[in-house]
């Protein structure tokens, strides 16, 4: 009964930890890329990216490394740990 | 049974620390105002925070957004693209309740509703958008507005369709004039847009026309881009008179359609857009909210009210530092402010706040341009600051890729904000 109860605990704690893990830093990409990172009409979709991919393409747009519409001005705003947490936040949500 | 009744009760004071349970029962956010502020607050609340019983109070059940209504008035929009309603947030579970907000009471976090209820909070987002300043511009009151429309608050959408019947009723070789005014108002960038797809009307069909806008400002929003769109797509076409060539509109005949300048000029137009100033809504200043300049002064980190902690400010009536006043801001502080809201319930500190701006204007249907700016509070909580080596505007020059794909992003932007909001 217990081992139940603290069984249901820790998938609540779980999941409430999993949800406070959205990075308020991957709000400002919704407004483009869509509510869940899903994609909208030439906004090409965040969700379910590979992490690393994610994390190399703002890398090469912070670096003037790769041609850019807008998103070179945009990843010269956030610091690499934000990249990463937003990156994190995309690649588990589905595809 | 392996675990103690204490590492049970520790783990279950664990749990409870995050809640945001209530004595009486849920705990609760009430959002004033369901604009690009308010929604957003309101759909972020619910979809975050599952456990925040929220009420959104906004007085029409239909929303027409001022982002897009620039290509209503150029006609390559109709109302109904531009106009959302709150079915979306009642299935989120947001209590959404159609009534004018009249007063509130913030010692006792009560807001007081036309209709006669009385809603309670915890705490209170309050999005009231904007006030136009009747009178600031002599002659230009709430009647001449119905001969020389200003579109800028768009209500029920009948002001941007005056203005866009005007435009349609008036003759080739007509002069449709602008007044425009200083800083700080909503949307830098949106009459220079205006001005665009007014053009792009006149151009297709009335090509013998002229646009003069007066402004009480000597430089503007994206105003290299802007003039570059302008020379390319509509050569001839476009006055632009800063205030230091006698561009401020002082006084307005309605009955004549006279725009007149600072030092008496009289600018006789065949159709008037007359943008006055403005200043946080009345609800702010009747609360107390804001200071001698007319908007509300909130902290950059909670955008809660310097006058009164526990009523955050979002949208365009509160004082952003460096930042625009525009929708994404909107959105994007709403979500700082709901968050900072949860925290304080919690007795936590606020989130490490990010602040995110992308303003895309259209110069032509296929010609796009923006401003992006990503911002921050400073190390002490002061102040906002843009960070450095960011954001900025897009690059000038012949560059027809660039303008097409932008144009094509601000389509994807207004369907990604509107349905975050309101989906």
């Amino acid at each position: 009964m217990i081992r139940m109860t603290l069984a249901a605990a820790a998938l609540a704690a779980w999941a409430g930890g999993a949800q406070a893990q959205a990075p308020l830093v991957a709000e400002g990409c919704i407004g483009c890329h869509g509510p869940n990172g899903a994609g909208a009409g030439g906004v090409p979709a965040l969700a379910g990216r590979d992490r690393a991919e994610l994390v190399a393409l703002m890398a090469a747009f912070r670096a003037n490394e790769r041609p850019a519409t807008i998103m070179g001005r945009v990843a010269r705003g956030y610091t690499e740990a934000e990249i990463a947490a937003a990156a994190d936040h995309f690649a588990r949500l589905p595809r | 049974m392996t675990l103690s009744r204490r590492a049970l009760l520790g783990a279950a004071a664990i749990l409870a620390t995050p809640s945001l349970s209530r004595a009486q029962g849920q705990a609760r956010l009430l959002v004033v105002g369901g604009g690009f502020g308010g929604a957003s607050a309101a759909a972020f609340a619910r979809r975050r925070y599952p456990e925040l019983a929220v009420t959104l109070v906004e007085p029409k059940t239909r929303f027409v957004t001022c982002p897009y209504g620039n290509l209503v008035i150029g006609g390559v929009r109709q109302m109904g693209d531009i106009t959302h309603g709150y079915d979306g947030l009642r299935a989120k579970g947001v209590r959404v309740v159609h009534d004018w907000a009249t007063g509130i009471d913030a010692a006792a976090k009560r807001v007081r509703l036309q209709g006669g209820e009385t809603l309670e909070y915890d705490r209170l987002i309050l999005s009231p958008g904007i006030a136009l300043r009747w009178g600031a511009i002599e002659g230009y009151d709430e009647a001449a507005a119905e001969r020389l429309p200003h579109a800028w608050v768009p209500g029920d959408g009948a002001q941007t369709l005056l203005l866009r019947r005007q435009l349609e009723e008036m003759p080739d070789g007509g002069v449709v004039g602008l007044a425009i005014p200083g800083n700080p108002f909503r949307c830098p960038p949106g009459p220079y847009e205006r001005i665009s797809m007014i053009a792009g009307y006149l151009k297709r069909h009335k090509p013998r026309s002229k646009i003069l806008a007066l402004d009480a400002k000597d430089a503007f929003s994206k105003q290299g881009l802007f003039q570059d769109g302008w020379n390319a797509l509509y050569p001839g076409m476009i006055e632009w008179v800063p205030a230091n060539r006698d561009g401020r509109v002082t006084r307005v005949d309605a009955a004549e359609r006279v725009l007149e300048t600072e030092f008496g000029t009289r600018h006789k137009v065949e159709v008037a857009n007359v943008i006055p100033p403005q200043s946080a809504a009345r609800i702010a200043i009747e609360a107390g909210l804001t200071d001698q300049s007319g908007w509300v002064p909130v902290n950059p980190v909670t955008f809660e009210s310097r006058a009164a902690p526990g009523i955050h400010v979002v949208g365009d009536a509160n004082i952003p530092g460096p930042m625009p006043k525009s929708g994404y801001i909107a959105n994007s502080t709403a979500k700082q402010a709901v968050a900072s809201a949860v925290a304080s319930l919690r007795g936590e500190a606020p989130p490490q706040a990010l602040y995110y701006n992308t303003c895309y204007s259209h110069v032509g249907e296929d010609y796009g341009i923006s401003i992006v700016g990503i911002f921050r509070p400073n190390a002490e909580g002061t102040a906002i600051v843009e960070v450095p080596n960011s954001g900025g505007v897009s690059p000038r020059g012949d560059l027809p890729e660039q303008r097409r794909l932008e144009a094509t992003y601000a389509d994807s932007w207004y369907e990604s904000i509107t349905k975050d909001m309101f989906a």
